[in-house]
């Protein structure tokens, strides 16, 4: 009996397909069996963003109209052994789904895998509600912009009210440089404010915008430090204990500055 | 800084660095909205704090509980929790029990 993990963040665009993506290719590389649910009806992008657009027969609306098989609906990543992608209807209206379909629809997909990862959209409004439905744990995905940490608030309380406590909070695009300078809140700052449970830090990174031209994810990119970090949060999500990944930049320059800043 | 003399430690991080972040104005502003943000989202949890405070309150006076009034208010830096509690008498003796 798998386990189901809701992708959240409110605000949109502070990474949530670009997590939900990357955990996966990490988790089906450890060996598990990963079913990634696209639950963003109407905007779906976990396809393009892991290269199978083109493989689309079936979606999750067919699946919960009872139009197609689950088992048929998935589409295999052929790079990945355990790696199945339900993608999101793109035509439809994202009230064409219930709560208690997507409650069945995970519960289904439990039984064929170990962890399900829903990418949730934007908004908290009825594709929120939709895709908290079935799940057991939730993470909140957030930025250290004010915008996103506010909205990553609100989330909190909101999955609350739906029963899943103790959300863990991944912090993305975090800027070591911008930190230093005092001009970007730190780690420290955002857990404090929200006061979740810290699951990984990824940094901003170039590769990223890269791998999602290509379709291919950054976590089995062995150069890129997000790619880094993805893995990372997805050995501590198996329960392994992973400390934080060094930040700082291994720049010439960034080198420079820190033996500068010791002599003081 | 205000340590005598400038290394080239200083000086570089000068260059790098204005002489306050906007980290800091980030994350006051955070706290702000969040306190009005959080308020917001549960009246019941201000009913509670109400009901709390007048429990506490009548063991040392008599209050109009009619007219006792909770609220938050927001000013311009801060939030401020503003009660307004009318007092009918004070208990000469302090606690009761």
């Amino acid at each position: 009996m798998g386990e189901a993990i809701v992708i959240t963040s409110g605000k949109g665009g502070v990474g949530k397909t670009t997590t939900t993506a990357n955990l996966g290719a990490a988790l089906a590389t450890m060996g598990q069996r990963v079913a990634l649910v696209d639950a963003d009806i109407g905007l779906r992008n976990l396809d393009v963003v892991l290269g199978l657009e083109n493989r689309i027969v079936y979606d999750l609306v067919d699946v919960v109209e009872g139009f197609a098989k689950l088992k048929t609906s998935l589409i295999k990543d052929k790079r990945f052994e355990n790696l199945y992608l339900l993608p999101a209807a793109q035509t439809k209206d994202k009230n064409a789904v219930s709560p208690d379909q997507m409650r069945q629809l995970v519960s289904d997909l439990k039984q064929e895998f170990d962890l399900i990862l829903i990418d949730c959209p934007a908004g908290i409004e009825q594709g929120f509600r939709n895709a908290v439905a079935g799940a057991d744990k939730a993470m909140v995905i957030c930025t250290p912009e004010v915008s996103s940490v506010r909205d990553a608030d609100r989330i909190v309380g909101l999955l609350e009210a739906h029963e899943l406590r103790q959300p863990l909070l991944v912090i993305n695009r975090i800027r070591p440089a911008m930190v230093r300078r005092g001009d970007m809140m730190d780690i420290d700052d955002i857990i404090e404010i929200l006061a979740i449970e810290l699951l990984g830090v990824v940094p901003d990174d170039d590769a990223i915008v890269v791998s999602t031209n290509r379709g291919e994810p950054a976590s089995i990119n062995q150069n890129s430090r997000a790619g880094e970090a993805y893995r990372n949060i997805a050995r501590r999500l198996l329960g392994e204990q992973v400390p934080l990944m060094n930040l700082e930049e291994a720049g010439l320059l960034n080198r420079l500055r820190r033996m500068i800043g010791r002599s003081r | 800084m205000s340590r005598g003399g400038w290394s080239l430690g200083d000086f570089i991080s000068r260059v790098f660095a204005r002489d306050e972040g906007s980290r800091v104005v980030a994350k006051d502003r955070l706290r702000l909205v969040l306190i009005h943000d959080r308020a917001d989202m549960a009246p019941e949890m201000l009913e509670a704090l109400k009901n709390d405070m007048l429990r506490v309150i009548s063991e040392y006076m008599d209050i109009d509980s009619e007219g006792f009034k909770v609220d938050f208010e927001r000013h311009e830096d801060a939030m401020a929790l503003v009660a307004n509690i009318p007092i009918r008498a004070i208990k000469r003796h302090g606690l009761t029990t």
